[in-house]
C-alpha cells in the first residue's frame, strides 16, 4: 500500500523535476542569447516529425532502457552497478566477434551473437559480484577498474585480432545483424532495429522476475535489509551474484544489440560510450520500477535525438541539452520537489508549536 | 508562502512555455538556402576541437564569405550519430555534405549508397580504395608535414634525443610517427627518437604525464599528434625553462597554447582542402569518386610561418621541403 501511495508522488515529483529541469534549460539558453522557444519547438517537433525522425529516436531510446533496467535491477538488490558501462563494451566486443568470425545461418546467427553478448555481459559483472559477495570489496570500486579494463580489451581486440591494425572493424555478417527491412522502410531508413523489441520483452522479465518471482522476492528483500534476509534463510551472498549476473546480462544484450542492429561494427574509442552512465540516470528518475525505465527512457532518449536537431535548426549548441539532462537529475536525486513539501509543513508546525 | 508562489509562478511559465513550443513547432523544417549549400558533420571531437574540426570549419566560414555558398555545421556526440547527422543534410538537400575525420569511413559510404543524388566529401580516409562514384575522399601526406618538423627536431636538439606523443595506436597516426622519426634521423643520426602512445584523444593529464617523463629521460623536444592529450604536453613545457625545453603543435598553429615553448606546430590545412573542394564543387569541376591528396606540394601540409625555429635550421627545413616536392626524398608513412 506504501509503496502504491509512494509511487504516485513519485511520479508527481519526477514529472515536476522535469518541468524545471526544462526550465533551467531555458535560462541557460537565454542567458547564451538563444531563443529557447524555437530550440525546444526543434526538439519536440524532431522527436515526432517525420517517420525517420522517430525512428531514431526509438534507436537511441532502446540501448538506455536496456542500461536503465540493469541498473534499476541491481539496485533492487542493494547493488550500485556502476559496471554497466563496461558490461555493455564486452556485450558488443562478443557480439562482434560472432558477428565477424563465425559463419553461421540467418536468424541463428544473431541469437548465437546475442546469447554470447548477454553471457559476456555477465560474467564481466560476475567478478564485482563474487569480490562483493566474498570478500565484501566495495562493488563500485572493482565496476570502474573493470570499465576501463573492458575498454582496453576491446580496442586492444579491434585493433589486433577483429582487424588488421585498423582503426574499426569490418561490417559483420549480414546473417547476424538484426536490422530487419520492415522496420527500416516502415520508419523511413532510420536505424530501428529488433532490438527495440528484445528491449520491451526484457522490461517485461525484470518486471515477472521482480515482482512475480520467488527469487525475485528474494532479490529485493536482500535489498532492503540483508541481515533480516539472512535471518529468513536466505543466501544474501547468492543473490548479491545472481543479481549482479543478470543485471551483466542484460547490460551485455544492450552493448550487442546496440552492435548487431545500429552500427553494425566496432571501433576503437578513446573513451567509454556513456551509455550504461545514462542508465543510472534513467534509472534514478523511473524510481527504478521497469516501467519507469521504460518512461524515463523515452524522456531522455527523445531528449538527446532532439538535442541535435535544435542544434541543426535552432543553432542551440548540444550541450544545452546536457544541462536539461543534469538539471533534471539534479531535481530528482535531490528529491528538491518532495523536500519542498517537507519544509512547509515542518515550518507550519514549528510556527504553531512556537505560538 | 514565498516558496510556493516561487513554484505557482515556475508552472505557469512552464504551461505558457510547452503551449508556446506547440505553436512553434512547424516552421522548425524551414531553412534558408542560396543556390549552392554545403553542410558539415564533426566527429565526436566537436567544433572547437583546436584541430581538424575546428580547421574544417574555418574553411567552410571562408567558402561562406568568399564565395558566398550557404554553410552548416553540426557536432556529432556520439559515434552513432554520424548516420542521422549526415541524413538530416541529405534530406535537406544540400550541395555537398562533409564528414570530418576517418571515424566517417562507415557512415559516408552509408548514406552516400542512399542519397545518389547528393554528393559527399569525407577527411582523413581514402575509404580503402572503395570510394563510391558520388563521394570524394581528401587525405593529407600528414608524413611529409611530420618530416619537416622532425628535421627541425633533429637539428635543434641538444641532448639529442626528442620524443613524440601519439593519440590512439591507428594506422593514421602511425603516418605522424613515422615521417617524424624519419625526419628527425634524417636531420640529425646520433639522435634517438622514444616514441609513446596515450591511447586516447582526449586525456589531457595522461598527455602531460607522458611528457613529463619523456623530459624527464633526457628529451629536450616533444612533438605530438594526439588531439587533446596534447594540451598536457603543452601544460607540461610552460612549466620548464623557456629555451631549452619545446614543444611542437600539431594540425593547427598551437603556439598560443605555450608561445615561449613551441618550437613550430606541423600544420595540416583541413580549412585550405575543404574550402578547395568546395569550390570545385559549387563551380562543377569537382572529380568524384576519386582520393584527392594533400601534400607540401599543395601546401596541405608544413610547419606554421609562427615559428621560434633559428634561422640557420629553418634553411635546411627548406631545403629537406624542396627535395619532397621534387620527389627526391620519399617518406615513409608506416
Amino acid at each position: 500500500m506504501i509503496g502504491k501511495l509512494n509511487r504516485n508522488s513519485t511520479l508527481l515529483s519526477s514529472i515536476i523535476s522535469i518541468i524545471l529541469g526544462m526550465l533551467v534549460g531555458a535560462i541557460a539558453m537565454l542567458l547564451s542569447g538563444y531563443d529557447p522557444i524555437s530550440a525546444y519547438g526543434a526538439l519536440f517537433s524532431s522527436v515526432f516529425g517525420s517517420a525517420s525522425d522517430m525512428g531514431e529516436t526509438l534507436r537511441t531510446i532502446t540501448p538506455l532502457i536496456f542500461a536503465g533496467l540493469a541498473v534499476a535491477l541491481a539496485f533492487r538488490t542493494g547493488m550500485f552497478n556502476i559496471g554497466v558501462e563496461g558490461q555493455l563494451v564486452i556485450g558488443s566486443l562478443a557480439a562482434a566477434f560472432v558477428g565477424l568470425k563465425l559463419e553461421l545461418p540467418p536468424v541463428l546467427h544473431a541469437i548465437v551473437a546475442l546469447v554470447v553478448g548477454a553471457l559476456a555481459g555477465a560474467i564481466w559483472a560476475l567478478i564485482p559480484g563474487l569480490l562483493k559477495a566474498i570478500r565484501g570489496v566495495h562493488e563500485v570500486i572493482v565496476c570502474i577498474m573493470m570499465n576501463w579494463i573492458a575498454l582496453f580489451l576491446s580496442n586492444y581486440m579491434v585493433g589486433k585480432v577483429l582487424s588488421n591494425n585498423s582503426d574499426s572493424t569490418e561490417k559483420i555478417h549480414p546473417s547476424a545483424s538484426i536490422r530487419v527491412d520492415f522496420l527500416t522502410d516502415m520508419f523511413d531508413g532510420a536505424r530501428v532495429h529488433l532490438g527495440l523489441i528484445l528491449a520491451i520483452l526484457t522490461t517485461i522479465f525484470v518486471y515477472v522476475l521482480l515482482f512475480r518471482t520467488k527469487l525475485g522476492y528474494e532479490l529485493r528483500a536482500v535489498g532492503l535489509n540483508p541481515d533480516a534476509s539472512e535471518y529468513a534463510g536466505m543466501s544474501v551472498k547468492r543473490n548479491i551474484i545472481l543479481s549482479m549476473m543478470i543485471s551483466g546480462g542484460i547490460a551485455g544484450l544492450a552493448g550487442a544489440v546496440e552492435l548487431l542492429g545500429t552500427s553494425e561494427y566496432l571501433a576503437i574509442n578513446p573513451s567509454l560510450p556513456g551509455t550504461g552512465f545514462d542508465g543510472i540516470a534513467v534509472a534514478l528518475l523511473g524510481a527504478n520500477t521497469p516501467i519507469g525505465v521504460v518512461l524515463s527512457s523515452m524522456l531522455f532518449g527523445g531528449l538527446f535525438n532532439g538535442g541535435s536537431n535544435m542544434q541543426y535548426v535552432a543553432e542551440v549548441p548540444f550541450e544545452v541539452i546536457r544541462i536539461v539532462f543534469a538539471a533534471i537529475i539534479l531535481f530528482v536525486a535531490a528529491n528538491f520537489v518532495k523536500q519542498l513539501g517537507n519544509r512547509k509543513n515542518r515550518k507550519k508546525k514549528g510556527e504553531k508549536a512556537s505560538a | 508562502m514565498q516558496m510556493k508562489r516561487l513554484l505557482g509562478s515556475l508552472v505557469a511559465v512552464s504551461l505558457v512555455a510547452t503551449l508556446a513550443v506547440g505553436c512553434g513547432g512547424n516552421k522548425s523544417k524551414e531553412t534558408a538556402k542560396g543556390d549552392f549549400s554545403v553542410g558539415l558533420v564533426t566527429d565526436t571531437g566537436g567544433l572547437n576541437d583546436e584541430s581538424f574540426n575546428q580547421s574544417a570549419n574555418m574553411g567552410l566560414q571562408k567558402a561562406k564569405n568568399d564565395i558566398k555558398v550557404d554553410v552548416k555545421a553540426q557536432e556529432s556526440k556520439k559515434d552513432d550519430d554520424y548516420v542521422p547527422n549526415l541524413t538530416r543534410f541529405a534530406k535537406d538537400k544540400r550541395n555537398l555534405i562533409w564528414g570530418v575525420g576517418f571515424k566517417f569511413d562507415k557512415a559516408i559510404p552509408d548514406v552516400a549508397g542512399e542519397f545518389k543524388d547528393s554528393k559527399f566529401a569525407i577527411v582523413d580516409s581514402n575509404l580503402g580504395g572503395k570510394i563510391p562514384s558520388n563521394v570524394v575522399a581528401v587525405t593529407f601526406k600528414d608524413e611529409e608535414g611530420s618530416f619537416l618538423a622532425g628535421v627541425a627536431a633533429g637539428k635543434t636538439t641538444k641532448t639529442n634525443q626528442v620524443g613524440f606523443i601519439g593519440g590512439m595506436s591507428s594506422p593514421l597516426i602511425k603516418k605522424f610517427e613515422a615521417g617524424f622519426t624519419a625526419g628527425v634521423k634524417q636531420a640529425n643520426p646520433k639522435a634517438t627518437v622514444k616514441v609513446v602512445y596515450a591511447e586516447s584523444f582526449s586525456d589531457a593529464t595522461k598527455g602531460r604525464s607522458l611528457a613529463k617523463s619523456l623530459y624527464d629521460g633526457g628529451a629536450d623536444i616533444v612533438y605530438h599528434a594526439a588531439g587533446g592529450v596534447g594540451k598536457g604536453l603543452f601544460d607540461e613545457v610552460k612549466s620548464r625553462e623557456a629555451g631549452k625545453y619545446w614543444a611542437i603543435g600539431v594540425d593547427m598553429d598551437q603556439s598560443r597554447l605555450a608561445p615561449e615553448h613551441t618550437l613550430t606546430s606541423m600544420i595540416k590545412r583541413v580549412d585550405v582542402a575543404v574550402f578547395e573542394i568546395t569550390k570545385q564543387a559549387k563551380e562543377g569541376t569537382l572529380k568524384l569518386g576519386t582520393e584527392v591528396n594533400f601534400g607540401l606540394k599543395d601546401e596541405g601540409v608544413g610547419l606554421s610561418k609562427n615559428s621560434k625555429i633559428s634561422p640557420e635550421v629553418m634553411k635546411q627545413v627548406e631545403e629537406f621541403k624542396q627535395k619532397i616536392i621534387k620527389g627526391e626524398i620519399t617518406v615513409p608513412s608506416k
